[in-house]
């Protein structure tokens, strides 16, 4: 057998045409199932009425929460900003509800556009080049995986200081492990397969290979995770501040709740009533619409 | 079998060596100064050396990290700093209200929500089915924080069924726990119930399910008797690998219903400083986690023939 020569040269052509097809067909069946999905199609409107609030926050176009608006615990009414009563300081709820949704979308950004790459690239370098690195990577993991979640989180927002971008960069430090694991091990599954022998041979390079190859057959995982971290963080957050680590300043839901118990023996209901029922919507529609993603994202599904 | 168990518990060095460094770093190094926090800001600069060198912050920090893992392995952690108690007394006593705390809750409620998935999966794509599968994500969607909240606010500010909070030692503490029970045991129903339920239905798929039924098997008799024994695996799996968080606690709920356990003991060593309560706590639980990940996988090989340790 005389030798292979691998050229840059490329002997076959992809059928473009085809590919777009297999694309367009992709595509057209995710809307075809979203369209008679009307859960799905209604978690999406609220997600993006949540991220809407969160866009008016910060072009500081939200009213001030810190603002009095009338006396001390005022029962809800039908004016804008008593439409869900008052706070001790005589305090907006609802203003407040909203300075809380800036902050949790806020949050769930941050964590993951901080923890899906990190979990992404560890998780493919583990699983395509394994040996040194892959123990490397899993070591780390595991190293943060064995300690308690919440002693991290406390742990890392100690050492940052307090703060919001303290609470995200803790979260995306121990939330990045899931997709991490979940990446490495698709990458070792399909790093075996034929079609990236045959992109191997017509001369791509490993960063072509993992990125462009492989990458999109795992994407999915990466979506519905970060519908699941963004869900995990908004109630992380209330468990946080409750705790005496999260957001200090007031603007978040955590905050919201944690003053519930105080209100609720005065028979404060208002409060308690707002901030469920708005992280209550958001988390339902996040745990729809991952449900759904997961459900017709799967390449695997696609026949 | 022998040979992936020594191995297994080798490969757990370095992870410990790893925890200890994290938990060095991120609250000798990087966290609050413990002496200024249990002196405040006031004291005298020889009050601050003195207790500088009593709990040994003088040295360097490689010295530092020795003594740690000499600690580690001796399994010695010293004295707590800021009420100077043994640590491992107060971890036995912490230990033992956490187990309290969690393992009733988890041990009925697992058995619980067993029996109530197999129910639904018998009745998969009816109507109990569906409405049951909405409330539990409807359940899922709200904070643990809010059920304590409520829960104690009804059942036991307004009707006064249980006290509000707190604890006593012995028998007399079954009175303070109940509440706790039933907010666990509530809050464990939703994601438990949708995971058993997937794990159930992944199994009606397969061959020897169609098998059981063609020999003429009754309904009841292939859940109960066929598959159940097949889908143990998987949840005997999800289960074990859960026990280090009973014994390391339900930090939120020991807070709130001021029960003197592990969590509790941790969330006050934190905003004292008191740094080794929180690095006996990082490394015993770091301990129980690899230790049951390696049981969870040990167990997949004696449940599960088909499964080879390698």
């Amino acid at each position: 057998m005389g030798e292979v020569k691998v050229t840059n040269t490329i002997p076959f052509q992809y059928d473009t045409k085809k590919i777009v097809k297999i694309k367009n067909r992709f595509v057209r069946r995710f809307f075809s199932q979203i369209q008679n999905n009307k859960q799905f199609l209604f978690s999406s409107l609220i997600i993006l009425f949540y991220v809407f609030v969160a866009c008016l926050g910060w072009m500081n176009l939200l009213p001030d929460f810190q603002a009095r608006v009338g006396v001390s615990y005022e029962s809800p009414s039908l004016s804008f900003a008593k439409i869900f009563g008052t706070d001790i300081f005589g305090r907006s709820v609802f203003f407040k509800l909203l300075a809380g949704t800036q902050t949790a979308v806020t949050m769930g950004f941050v964590v993951t556009a901080i923890a899906v790459p990190i979990g992404l690239v560890l998780g493919s370098i583990a699983g395509y080049y394994g040996k040194t690195l892959d123990i490397f990577i899993t070591w780390l993991y595991s190293v943060i995986a064995s300690v308690p979640d919440i002693l991290l989180l406390i742990a890392i927002s100690y050492s940052l200081g307090k703060g919001l971008m303290a609470v995200c960069v803790a979260m995306a430090a121990s939330y990045w492990i899931s997709l991490c694991r979940m990446i490495r091990g698709e990458f070792i599954k399909h790093k075996e397969s034929e079609y990236v022998l045959a992109a191997k041979l017509l001369g791509a390079n490993d960063f072509v290979v993992i990125f462009k190859h492989i990458l999109p057959n795992v994407i999915h995982i990466a979506i519905v995770t970060s519908s699941l971290m963004i869900l995990n963080a908004i109630k992380a957050e209330v468990m946080l501040t409750y705790l005496g680590v999260g957001i200090q300043d007031g603007a978040s839901w955590g905050a919201m709740i944690s003053a519930v118990p105080g209100e609720l023996t005065n028979e404060i209901w208002w409060s308690l009533a707002a901030v469920v029922s708005f992280m209550f919507l958001v988390i339902y529609a996040l745990n729809v619409v991952g449900d759904t993603l997961r459900d017709i994202l799967d390449p695997k599904l696609l026949n | 079998m022998f040979f992936y168990v020594i191995r297994r518990l080798l490969y757990m060095i370095p992870t410990l060596l790893g925890v200890a460094f994290l938990t060095f770093l991120l609250f000798t190094i990087f966290g609050e100064d413990p002496v200024r926090q249990a002196l405040g800001l006031h004291a005298s600069e020889e009050a601050i050396v003195a207790l500088r060198a009593k709990w040994g912050l003088d040295q360097s920090f490689a010295k530092q990290f020795y003594d740690f893992l000499v600690q580690i392995l001796t399994f010695d952690y010293g004295e707590s700093f800021s009420t100077g108690e043994k640590l491992s007394d107060i971890f036995c006593g912490g230990v033992l209200v956490s187990l309290s705390l969690t393992a009733p809750p988890f041990v009925f409620g697992t058995l619980f929500n067993i029996v109530i998935a197999l129910f639904i999966s018998y009745f998969r794509g009816k109507s109990l089915d569906k409405i049951s599968t909405f409330l539990f994500v409807v359940s899922m969607s709200i904070s643990y924080l809010v059920y304590i909240i409520v829960l104690q606010y009804l059942l036991a500010y307004r009707f006064g069924w249980f006290p509000i909070q707190g604890f006593e030692p012995g028998f007399s503490s079954i009175s303070y726990l109940m509440l706790p029970w039933f907010i666990i045991g509530l809050v464990s129903m939703g994601p438990d119930i949708r995971l058993f339920r997937t794990i159930f239905l992944d199994q009606v798929k397969s061959d020897y399910i169609r098998t059981a039924r063609a020999k003429g098997a009754s309904e009841p008799r292939v859940l109960f008797v066929h598959l159940l024994k097949n889908a143990m695996i998987p949840i005997l799996t999800n289960t074990v690998i859960a026990i280090p968080f009973l014994i390391t606690g339900a930090f939120v709920m020991e807070r709130y219903f001021a029960l003197p356990g592990i969590g509790d003991i941790t969330i006050t060593a934190i905003n004292e400083g008191d740094f080794p309560i929180i690095k006996a706590m990082t490394v015993m639980s770091a301990v129980l986690y690899s230790c049951f990940n390696l049981l969870t996988d040990v167990l997949y090989a004696l449940v599960d023939p088909r499964v080879k340790l390698s």
